[in-house]
């Protein structure tokens, strides 16, 4: 596809993707950290993916393919719209297929499939805190991740299984990163969470509105919080997926009628698609 | 059978359709034009440039016009047009007692030097609908009605008169960057917003700040949250030149002319061990005329100043992370309202886990009862 001329390579001008490769160089260094940066307004809503489309902006090339999943699947509204921006600003050449592509932006899920060292994943950022729902303050927070003081969100974790059994963070499940910054993975679900760790690919977390960009580079630890009492464990389902029938995938539940009847589908479509070739064949 | 929900390609290209249907109306009534918005809409206008941060009366009526009247819609399309332009540099700082004066009032003095100018202003209207203007008038052959001649010179601000009898705290206050070099000036379009912040940066996020959220803070400082009893010291509309020095050329030259409302508020100073008792002040200064939001922003700006006067911070309008976090509409409608996003998956979470304590406890029930 040819691109729309009028605007640099994908869209932000390179002075601006200088300042933006510079933050995420500094993320990479120190796995975990949140490193400020001035966001630009882009041409979509904050709260929309504006800090993935500008990681991704900076680190496209022509030569890259481009993937964008919202809720692990390709044709969600939000994917396309953003496919589309790079369309036509970049007029790279895009892909479902997580296998081909070399750059994958995602909101809210990890590709089941396992990633290469020569890809990276961007990830839209809607609060890059993990602290804030315990302390609102941003200067606080930040002393507090200064001081590695993460007392707090353990005693938040203790509180919720004396209360409830159970650790009752189902998504944005927070991890420790190289045993050092305390991060928000993104609201994926916590079934996500153990792909972070060690993975070949660098991952990179955009939040435009909140002006912060953090990074964890390949094979790097990734801890996802717990104790030794209540290992972390991720959710499973008693059903495989009604299309693929595959039983390691997050499945999303439809209702199909109003009398309670519902099937379980695999939330990422390019595995579920794949799957399906495989019983095929 | 379930089928995958395919199509999201189409559906967004239909959904565009369809808004530029709406946006256009009945196609039996003419089009409005982007001039009526920009010479009859002025007011919405000027919203858009203030928030906007853009001065440039055809883009906002054009946006006006595009965002189907919805102001934060089209401040967005503003702002986001705005990022993508070169910056030449900056103009020097604009002289708002050099002001072409429309409107001048102050609550503080009932005479002073330049006089009370009512200006074009809704105050003292009645607000009974005038079923005059639902007639269409025709375009009129006269000249477009004389503004009246501005007053031009040096007027002096009235919050200079009252500093030079040293009742008043000088107006460099706590603003560290005033008088020194452009380039210190903070600008939170380049630099991301850190706490706390200087003056110079709260103020700028005030200007670009929501006119109905100021509002509101405002207000609650007059009710008692953050109180610091305020006096419209003066308030001047009118029209300034603003001036740029090229580094070729080395001297100023004038490169536009534009509209701005200042608003000065004098509050109240105890005094503290260093400092007699003297008034102090809350700047508000917004491109058009943006009365309502120059006020606003003027009295939350003084209330954001508590820590200069040693006043306990106890109330929203006094607390610089809340206010300033806040302000920017385009942001907060962003978030606000990508809760219209799918959410499947997180909300898939919370239901399995919903589940599993439900189970749980019905099975605690069930062995008691044992």
């Amino acid at each position: 596809m040819e691109r729309e001329k009028a605007y640099n390579f994908a869209y932000l001008d390179e002075q601006t993707k200088r300042m933006i490769r510079r933050a995420i160089l500094k993320a990479v260094a120190i796995p975990g950290y949140q490193v400020p940066f001035a966001s630009r307004e882009m041409p979509m809503p904050y709260g929309w993916g504006t800090g993935g489309v500008q990681v991704t902006a900076s680190v496209l090339g022509q030569d890259d393919v481009l993937k964008v999943i919202d809720q692990g699947a390709d044709d969600t509204t939000n994917a396309v719209s953003i496919r589309k921006f790079f369309k036509k600003t970049a007029g790279v050449e895009t892909t479902t297929e997580t296998g081909r592509a070399s750059v994958i932006q995602t909101r809210h899920r990890v590709p089941e499939d396992e990633l290469r060292p020569d890809q990276i994943l961007v990830y839209q950022v809607p609060i890059p805190e993990p602290l804030r729902f315990l302390e609102p303050r941003e200067t606080e927070t930040r002393t507090m991740h200064a001081l590695e003081e993460y007392g707090l969100m353990h005693v938040k974790l203790y509180e919720d299984i004396s209360r409830h059994g159970h650790i009752a963070t189902t998504y944005a499940y927070p991890v420790h990163v190289n045993a050092r910054y305390m991060m928000d993975p993104s609201p994926i679900p916590k079934f996500d969470n153990p792909k972070l760790h060690r993975m070949a690919a660098l991952q990179l977390f955009g939040a435009g509105r909140e002006k912060r960009i953090y990074a964890v580079p390949p094979h790097t630890q990734v801890h996802s919080l717990d104790f030794d009492d209540h290992p972390f464990e991720v959710q499973k389902w008693d059903k495989a997926c009604a299309i693929c029938g595959a039983e390691d995938s997050f499945l999303d539940e439809i209702i199909t009628d109003d009398a309670g009847g519902r099937m379980f589908v695999c939330s990422d479509t390019d595995y579920c698609n794949r799957q399906c070739e495989g019983v095929a064949k | 059978m379930y089928v995958s929900v395919k199509g999201g390609e189409k559906a967004i290209d239909k959904a565009h359709e369809l808004l530029a249907k709406e946006r256009r109306g009945n196609p039996g009534v003419p089009e409005i034009t982007t001039s009526q918005i920009a010479e009859q809409l002025t007011l919405a206008v000027d919203r858009v440039m203030s928030e906007g941060s853009l001065y440039d009366r055809e883009l906002a009526a054009l946006a006006v016009k595009q965002a189907r009247g919805d102001l934060i819609e089209a401040i967005f399309l503003i702002r986001a047009y705005r990022t993508t332009m070169p910056r030449f540099g900056y103009s020097t700082p604009v002289e708002t007692s050099r002001m072409a004066i429309r409107r001048r009032i102050s609550a503080t003095f009932k005479d002073l030097p330049g006089g009370q100018i009512l200006g074009p202003t809704f105050d003292y209207t009645h607000r009974l609908l005038d079923f005059e203007l639902e007639k269409e008038n025709p375009a009129d052959e006269d000249p477009p009605a004389t503004r009246p001649e501005p007053v031009d010179g040096h007027t002096p601000r009235v919050l200079e008169l009252l500093g030079n009898q040293g009742l008043m705290e000088p107006p460099d206050g706590a603003c560290p960057h005033n008088g020194s070099d452009d380039d210190s000036i903070g600008d939170l379009t380049r630099q991301p917003l850190g706490f706390p912040a200087d003056r110079d940066v709260r103020l700028q996020n005030l200007a670009r700040g929501d006119e109905g959220f100021l509002l509101a803070l405002g207000y609650s400082t007059q009710r008692g949250y953050g109180r610091n009893h305020p006096f419209a010291g003066e308030i001047r509309m009118g029209e300034v030149r603003v001036e740029f020095v090229p580094e070729e050329l080395g001297f100023a030259i004038e490169i536009a002319e534009i509209t701005l409302t200042e608003c000065e508020m004098v509050t109240q100073f105890k005094g503290s061990k260093n400092v007699p008792p003297q008034f102090t002040r809350g700047y508000g200064l917004a491109f058009g005329h943006c009365e309502r939001k120059t006020m606003s922003m003027a009295l939350v700006d003084r209330a954001l100043r508590a820590d200069e006067f040693d006043e306990e911070r106890v109330a929203p309008a006094q607390d610089e992370e809340f206010v300033l976090a806040h302000s920017d509409n385009i942001q907060a409608t962003g978030f606000v309202e990508h809760l219209k996003l799918p959410h499947y998956v997180d909300f898939q979470s919370e239901l399995e886990l919903l589940r599993k304590m439900r189970a749980e406890i019905a099975k605690t029930h069930v062995e008691a009862a044992e």
